[in-house]
């Protein structure tokens, strides 16, 4: 209790949100994208984590592009986006081919070329 | 203000994120993905980029995670990933996502700027936006342009039915 009443009495720190704060959060998403794409099995999810790990990457350069004062980050972040979407577009086809040849979406099923 | 937006959609994000990645169930996990996408979305308004949180919105919350859900439900995926992932690799895996975190941290705090800097004004409205599309930056836009058109002329022909594919 009097812990929470010195936290309360005492003075906002001034943190003022900076670049590194951004790169701590972009960094961390993409870890957990990272994780994502190795631990889990089903294709689909193994994808979300890969829209993870490029959502991180904008973010980054959204941040670096704003804190140094210019646009460039900004639209290189509009193609990115653009690309990406066709890149869904494509890599889910490709996941609906695979399931229509082999009924299922686990990686461990699809282990032809394994060994 | 601006401080406790910004960790409140910074919480949002990384924990909706870590939901994809923890939850058994594909559908939730798309929905979490969704809800990751909006504190993005959100982030970049903070980030005074107010086109790319509008794109960030239509392209990704709009069309990627409709997509994602459309081929779920065409897959008619139950809640799988009932098995334990693998847990060697599971530890390993833990073990460079920590390093990966810890190279990246420890390179910001050698050499990034930690004291807060003065942030310049006004980032990126969205006149000069079009402006350097156009201009600028015109090649790589009709490349994406072409990309785009190539991209759904190969999904066209991904999804067409194969002639050897044999009657379920």
């Amino acid at each position: 209790m009097s812990a929470l009443a010195l936290i309360l009495a005492a003075p906002a720190a001034p943190a003022v949100i900076g670049l590194n704060h951004y790169v701590l959060v972009s960094a961390l998403l993409f870890v957990i994208g990272f994780l994502g794409v190795v631990l889990r099995r089903n294709t689909l999810v193994i994808y979300m984590g890969l829209e993870l790990m490029l959502n991180a990457s904008t973010l980054a350069a959204v941040a670096f592009s704003r804190f140094n004062g210019t646009m460039d980050g900004n639209i290189f972040v509009f193609f990115i986006i653009t690309v990406a979407a066709a890149e869904v577009a494509v890599g889910l086809a490709i996941i609906v081919a695979l399931f229509r040849l082999r009924h299922t979406v686990q990686v461990e099923d699809l282990a032809a070329l394994k060994n | 203000m601006g401080e406790f937006l910004f960790y409140l959609f910074a919480a949002l994000t990384v924990m909706a994120a870590a939901a994809v990645v923890l939850n058994r169930n594909v559908v939730n996990a798309a929905m979490c993905l969704l809800l990751s996408f909006v504190g993005m979305a959100a982030l970049f308004v903070l980030l005074e980029a107010y086109f790319l949180a509008l794109l960030q919105v239509l392209v990704y919350a709009g069309a990627v995670v409709v997509l994602f859900l459309f081929i779920i439900m065409l897959f008619d995926v139950q809640g799988t990933d009932a098995r334990r992932s693998y847990p060697r690799l599971g530890f390993a895996a833990g073990l460079v996502a920590v390093a990966l975190l810890a190279i990246g941290v420890g390179s910001l705090v050698r050499h990034g700027r930690f004291e807060a800097v003065a942030v310049p004004a006004g980032a990126a409205p969205l006149k000069s936006f079009g402006d350097q599309l156009l201009t600028t930056y015109l090649l790589p836009m009709e490349v994406t342009g072409f990309l785009l058109l190539i991209a759904m002329l190969g999904v066209t022909v991904l999804s067409r039915k194969l002639d050897r594919e044999e009657p379920r």
